[in-house]
């Protein structure tokens, strides 16, 4: 199963971190400066896979943002890969070509979208359309919470 | 109190913080505002104010104050404070904080909520962060949805169903009928799932695997049909029908195929059909091929699918993907054991990617290259090898010099194809080869008789070369310690002996001692070379000013060693050559275990019961001589208390230092890593049992010797663990009024027996019976024949030197049988 997942960008900010197991704070807080310290100083010619700790972490790098997945000993690290890029065409389909900006000011989505996609570190959905039309939905339902009071407002007649 | 800033807004700001300063100021000012928000109960901004306080945990400052209102948004009926307080439960509230139980309330009423997307909410976050506790409590409300119809939230409570087992495997049962049908679903969200699902049980329970395997048909059509099923765009990844549902399934099939014939029989046609079809071309292709591999090999799979996987696997090498090669070999590595042969094949491959620049795929190439390392292919592998290590990173130096050695004692060709292999190890990675293979080398090249010149004289030339690689600089002292007098006499067949001369000699080993390349125990080496060749050259002053120079080094060890090798020129220099000469060929009893030395005598004939037949090394004559005298005719095994001096990195095989105590003081050489440290000493191959911890009854002591005021008296005893062996004291005893000095007690014992004298506790016999000296003697009689033993004394008594030789023939019957 996946441990969890990273995103975190070239200068070591995190972006996005999904623990798929119980982990004390301080201990999550090592293991991603460790972790980022490692995944970033890999070379370009490089495998994506390497072996960090007793775990198996397959990272993929999309323009200034890397995606690092933690994953055990019998997992197959060329379908992660796949599963990282699945997650990334989600992000891209749902935001419009997606880029980093998106994921900083808009990360409670980018974890909705991730939470729609995976459940316990598995795949829910190996449908893309799917799990974006989930996604809208969700979206729809939070907006009419909001609308009634805004949409009023916002022509005057409040 | 105005409105709190939006979530966008105080992003923004942050991000102008120009120091990490200014963004602590930032976040601070924003926390406080937050808090008192909180602290008003207010109800429409508690999602923004923990949306925030998210964002501020991600970039790593504390937000625990925000638990409880996560609670509340959770507990909340809009559709926006549910999605922001589960989101804010999963990042702060796991299990380890006291206050998530509190959660499980509202995760059941949402559970059964009207709207989907709040039950899938709380599915979700259940399935990611659930305790232990709260899978218990709300494990009904899983199985519930697990049978809905709904297929959104049959997926999701299927996942949820996998995170309830992992967390309390006892609750595995109550989802069994529910996964009745699950597989007929046609919702490829729900397939998958389902499949995760079955896969947990199965691993987990064996109970479970046996009664899932009746579905290895219906996963071998499920299979089929994604496979053939023509272009489906909504599960298409790069012309492969839903690649993510064939690798579960094929995992799924692993488990269930893993030892059960039947079963791997009806797979085989599929594996073989997805092996042979699937595009490769992308990586996606690739994934499923990497997975059937796996599956055929844990599987009972008929061999040509084997040969199938292993080629499948080869070709991966090829691939210009380097994650495909790492996978490939990860594999190979997996399967060389069981399918050496067809590994094999792929050997050339797997040499070329010892020179990747991928510093993983390196070393899985350099490991799989050992471990197809046979006799036939020794030399080539071991030029490829030896390349690598030659440019190869330090990280890996260490492992490939260990594998070269093992492999190199193996399947080693030649003695002398050995020995040039070890040189060139020590030579070009000489630094960084472990500990422990300094004792390892040294008992190689003693075992190597016929090369010693040979070797000695290339170690040497090395030395010439560079002295800062330890441990070549440790064998090589210890060579040209042992074997010098080769090295001057020009004796080498195998090249053109080189011409030098004893001071050249000297002068090397010297220069050991003063560099500032040479590690103490390195030093310690030298010295004791130094020491050995007195008996082997003729500058023997030079070398007693040498020793006694280094009788007041600071380093203890030097100095110890120094003053104790000054001793034996002064009161033991008839003991000198004894001590010094050759070591005795070493008989490994396994690779790493502790070694056997075995006592060698002035004869050639070696009928030593219980040890193999060695060829002897070649001892100089003089010394046995004088115990052969001592003893007339050649019934008698003369013991030469060969000990020695020098401790080489403690492996095992020392002897006890005749000078020292009677323990093996604590060598400060690198402790190697062979862990049976015990010192085994000759009969301590026939049992592990320290030596005293006899309890047999008691033999009688007897009367050895008396003359002259000297007494010897002996008591017994049979160390319980080996019958054969019996530990005999002497306790000597001194009735005149003049101290007996330099006394030293020597024994031999017939042919048939084995005889080892340890260190006596002195060498001064006091006076009127002020005191005793006692050693310990241990005989073994494995023939259980009567213990005949002859006994030389020599000691200074009054000024005079005193010697005498006496036959003991009158042990007491329980010693020996």
């Amino acid at each position: 199963m996946m441990r969890f997942m990273l995103l975190f960008s070239r200068q070591g900010k995190l972006r996005l971190q999904k623990w798929y197991t119980a982990t004390a704070e301080r201990d999550k807080k090592k293991m991603v400066r460790e972790l980022m310290q490692v995944v970033l100083a890999r070379k370009p010619k490089m495998s994506s896979f390497l072996e960090w700790r007793d775990l198996k972490i397959v990272y993929k790098r999309y323009a200034s943002l890397y995606f690092c997945c933690a994953v055990e000993e019998q997992d197959n690290e060329l379908i992660t890969l796949e599963v990282i890029h699945r997650f990334v065409e989600l992000l891209d389909k749902y935001f419009g070509s997606v880029c980093e900006l998106d994921i900083i000011f808009n990360f409670e989505k980018a974890y909705f979208i991730l939470d729609e996609f995976l459940i316990g570190g598995e795949i829910q959905d190996t449908s893309k359309k799917s799990v974006l039309k989930a996604i809208e939905q969700a979206d729809l339902l939070q907006e009419e919470d909001e609308s009634p009071r805004s949409v009023l407002e916002e022509m005057g007649l409040a | 109190m105005p409105a709190p800033i939006r979530l966008r807004e105080l992003i923004r700001t942050i991000r102008t913080a120009r120091t990490q300063a200014e963004e602590r100021e930032m976040i601070q000012k924003e926390c406080a505002a937050i808090r008192s928000s909180f602290r008003e109960e207010d109800n429409t901004y508690r999602c923004r104010n923990v949306a925030k306080l998210l964002y501020m945990h991600m970039l790593g400052y504390p937000a625990h104050f925000g638990q409880l209102e996560c609670l509340k948004l959770i507990a909340s009926q809009k559709f926006t404070d549910k999605r922001i307080g589960y989101l804010g439960a999963m990042l702060l509230l796991d299990e380890r904080q006291d206050v998530h139980l509190l959660m499980t309330n509202c995760i059941k009423n949402d559970l059964n909520h009207s709207t989907q997307y709040v039950q899938g909410l709380a599915l979700c976050t259940l399935g990611c962060m659930g305790s232990s506790e709260m899978c218990r409590d709300l494990a009904g409300e899983v199985e519930k949805l697990l049978k809905t119809s709904n297929s959104y939230l049959r997926k999701k409570a299927a996942l949820c169903a996998v995170h309830v087992i992992r967390k309390v495997p006892e609750l595995m049962e109550m989802f069994l009928p529910a996964t009745k049908n699950l597989l007929s679903e046609k919702n490829h969200g729900v397939l998958h799932t389902s499949v995760v699902l079955l896969t947990e049980m199965c691993e987990r329970s064996p109970d479970m695997l046996l009664h899932f395997r009746k579905l290895v048909p219906q996963l071998v059509r499920i299979l089929k049909n994604l496979i053939m099923s023509g272009y489906s765009p909504e599960h298409d990844v790069s012309g492969i029908s839903d690649p993510f549902l064939q690798v579960r399934i094929l995992r799924l099939l692993r488990i269930l195929g893993r030892s059960d014939d039947d079963s791997s029989e009806a797979m085989n046609d599929i594996l073989a059909q997805v092996a042979t079809n699937t595009e490769t071309s992308k990586n996606v292709g690739n994934a499923i091929l990497y997975e059937t591999v796996l599956t055929i090999m844990d599987i009972k799979s008929e061999s040509g699918l084997r040969v199938l996987a292993i080629n499948i696997l080869g070709r991966f090498l090829l691939n210009n993907d380097k994650n495909i090669r790492y996978v490939a070999l990860t594999s190979l590595l997996k399967t060389v054991q069981t399918d050496h042969n067809a590994v094999q094949r792929h050997r050339s491959t797997i040499v070329d990617c010892l020179k990747d620049l991928d510093v993983s795929i390196k070393r899985r190439a350099m490991e799989l290259s050992f471990a197809l390392v046979n006799g036939n292919n020794i030399r080539g592998m071991m030029k490829e090898l030896l390349y690598f290590l030659d440019s190869c990173d330090p990280e890996f130096k260490a492992d490939c010099a260990s594998g070269v050695f093992l492999a190199a004692e193996k399947y080693a060709p030649s003695k002398r194809w050995h020995i040039d292999t070890i040189m060139r190890v020590l030579t070009t990675a000489g630094s960084y080869v472990r500990d422990d293979s300094v004792p390892n080398l040294i008992q190689l090249i003693t075992n190597s008789v016929e090369m010693h010149a040979y070797t000695v004289q290339r170690l040497y030339k090395a030395l010439l070369d560079d002295i800062s690689q330890q441990p070549l600089v440790q064998v090589s002292s210890w060579c040209i310690g042992e074997y010098g007098d080769l090295l001057v006499s020009g004796q080498c067949e195998e090249e053109e002996p080189i011409q030098v001369t004893e001071d050249e000699v000297l002068d090397v080993l010297e220069g050991l001692l003063v560099s500032n390349l040479s590690a103490p125990v390195t030093r310690g080496y030298s010295l004791t070379a130094i020491m050995k060749l007195s008996t082997r050259f003729s500058s023997v002053n030079r070398i007693k000013k040498v020793v006694s120079i280094y009788g007041s080094s600071i380093d203890v060890e030097l100095q110890q060693r120094a003053v104790e090798y000054n001793a034996l020129f002064k009161k033991y220099d008839h003991m000198r050559p004894a001590l010094l000469e050759r070591m005795p060929i070493m008989e490994k009893t396994a690779s790493n275990g502790p070694t056997e030395i075995v006592q060698t005598n002035g004869e050639t004939e070696a009928s030593m019961p219980d040890t193999k037949h060695l060829p002897l090394v070649t001892q100089p004559a003089n010394q046995a001589n004088d115990l052969l005298d001592l003893l007339g005719g050649n019934d008698v095994v003369p013991v030469i208390q060969t000990t020695l001096p020098t401790k080489p990195a403690s492996a095992g095989g020392e002897l006890l230092d005749l000078l020292g105590d009677l323990s093996l003081s604590g060598d400060p050489a690198p402790a190697p890593s062979v862990p049976i440290s015990q010192p085994p000493f000759l009969l301590d191959g026939l049992s592990s049992q320290p030596l005293f911890n006899d309890t047999s009854a008691a033999i009688p002591p007897m009367t050895a010797y008396s003359k002259n005021g000297l007494k010897i008296e002996l008591t017994f005893e049979r160390t319980n663990p080996n019958p054969n062996i019996a530990v005999i004291t002497i306790h000597a005893t001194n009735t005149t009024e003049a101290d007996m000095t330099e006394f030293v007690f020597q024994a031999a014992v017939p042919k048939t027996f084995q005889l080892q004298l340890l260190s006596p506790s002195s060498n001064i016999v006091p006076a009127l019976n002020q005191g005793s000296v006692t050693q310990v003697i241990r005989v073994l009689n494995p023939q259980k024949q009567q213990l005949r033993m002859r006994v030389k004394l020599t000691y200074t008594h009054k000024g005079s030197p005193v010697q005498d030789l006496a036959e003991v023939n009158n042990f007491p019957p329980q010693s020996w049988q």
